[in-house]
């Protein structure tokens, strides 16, 4: 992970912002294509140390495989949740039993730990409250289990293992 | 062509609003803040992600700005409910428990105790 070059990263993060750019101006004028050109670079010069750690690998086409297979997981999950919730919320005995949980997460890259974090807030029943260093204390509106390794299995395991993938 | 973006357009606008009055109601039920961050947040990032991509189906010519909305608020609202949880937390506001299940309360206390 650390073995990235300082260039990769650079030019990843120029290539991400200035599609941003694109996406807000959605001129092809030449003019505007330059500006935009000089900004994302000048953006990605102060910020790539932060934006990724991975740098152009992230465009492999096996990576960008397990991004797009990640964003439908992710989206199935977030309308199952919504489905959840609702059902919860309209039976009249409101069927909870809220706790919070602890698990170990396998992750080492911040950026992953934060997206992982992201999706358990919006999966089911489930949000992150804190992470510290690789511990996940995650409020759970059903709780099954205490034990880390089952609350693992029911939470996280699918995210992670796509995580662990693009990211590792 | 056009009527189908139209209809897919009203069909996602409709979709998300029925989840933001869903999540509305959560919030009105749920026994405590906890409980309410788990409503609030789940049918408000759907409800409000599927609204602004209905938009973007009506107006195609803003569809790629709606889409980096979506894609700003799928990021964003998580950080603002965990912001709240922890802040209510760190702050002594007690979750509702049944089971009495609370893992970071250790965690809590061990910090007090360093202190």
């Amino acid at each position: 992970m650390e073995n990235v070059s300082k260039i990769s990263r650079l030019v990843y993060t120029w290539v991400v912002l200035f599609a941003l750019w694109m996406a807000f101006t959605t001129s092809l004028a030449l003019d505007e294509v330059l500006v935009g050109l000089a900004i994302s670079f000048v953006v990605a010069a102060m910020t790539f140390s932060y934006f990724t750690q991975i740098g152009l690998k992230a465009f492999s086409p096996k990576k960008i495989m397990y991004q797009i297979q990640y964003l439908i997981i992710f989206i199935v999950a977030l309308v199952k949740a919504n489905f959840h919730v609702a059902k919860i919320v309209l039976t009249p005995s409101l069927p909870i039993n809220p706790g919070i949980v602890e698990f170990e997460t396998k992750l080492n890259s911040d950026i992953a730990k934060m997206i992982l974090a992201n999706s358990i807030t919006l999966t089911p029943g489930t949000f992150t409250v804190d992470v510290i260093e690789n511990r996940f204390y995650v409020h759970w509106l059903e709780v099954e289990t205490e034990d880390s390794e089952k609350v693992y299995k029911a939470i996280a395991e699918s995210f992670e293992k796509i995580l662990l993938k693009i990211y590792e | 062509m056009e009527t189908i973006l139209n209809y897919l357009g009203y069909f996602f606008v409709s979709i998300g609003a029925v989840f933001l009055v869903l999540g509305a109601f959560g919030i009105l039920r749920m026994p405590d803040f906890y409980t309410r961050i788990q409503a609030g947040t789940k049918s408000s990032t759907l409800g409000a992600m599927s609204f602004i991509f209905g938009v973007g189906l009506l107006e195609p010519a803003w569809f790629i700005k709606t889409l980096v909305i979506v894609v700003f608020i799928a990021i964003s609202n998580p950080i603002s409910s965990h912001a709240l949880a922890r802040g209510a937390y760190k702050s002594h506001h007690q979750p509702y428990l049944k089971d009495g299940v609370d893992a970071y309360k250790e965690v809590e206390n061990q910090k007090e105790v360093k202190l």
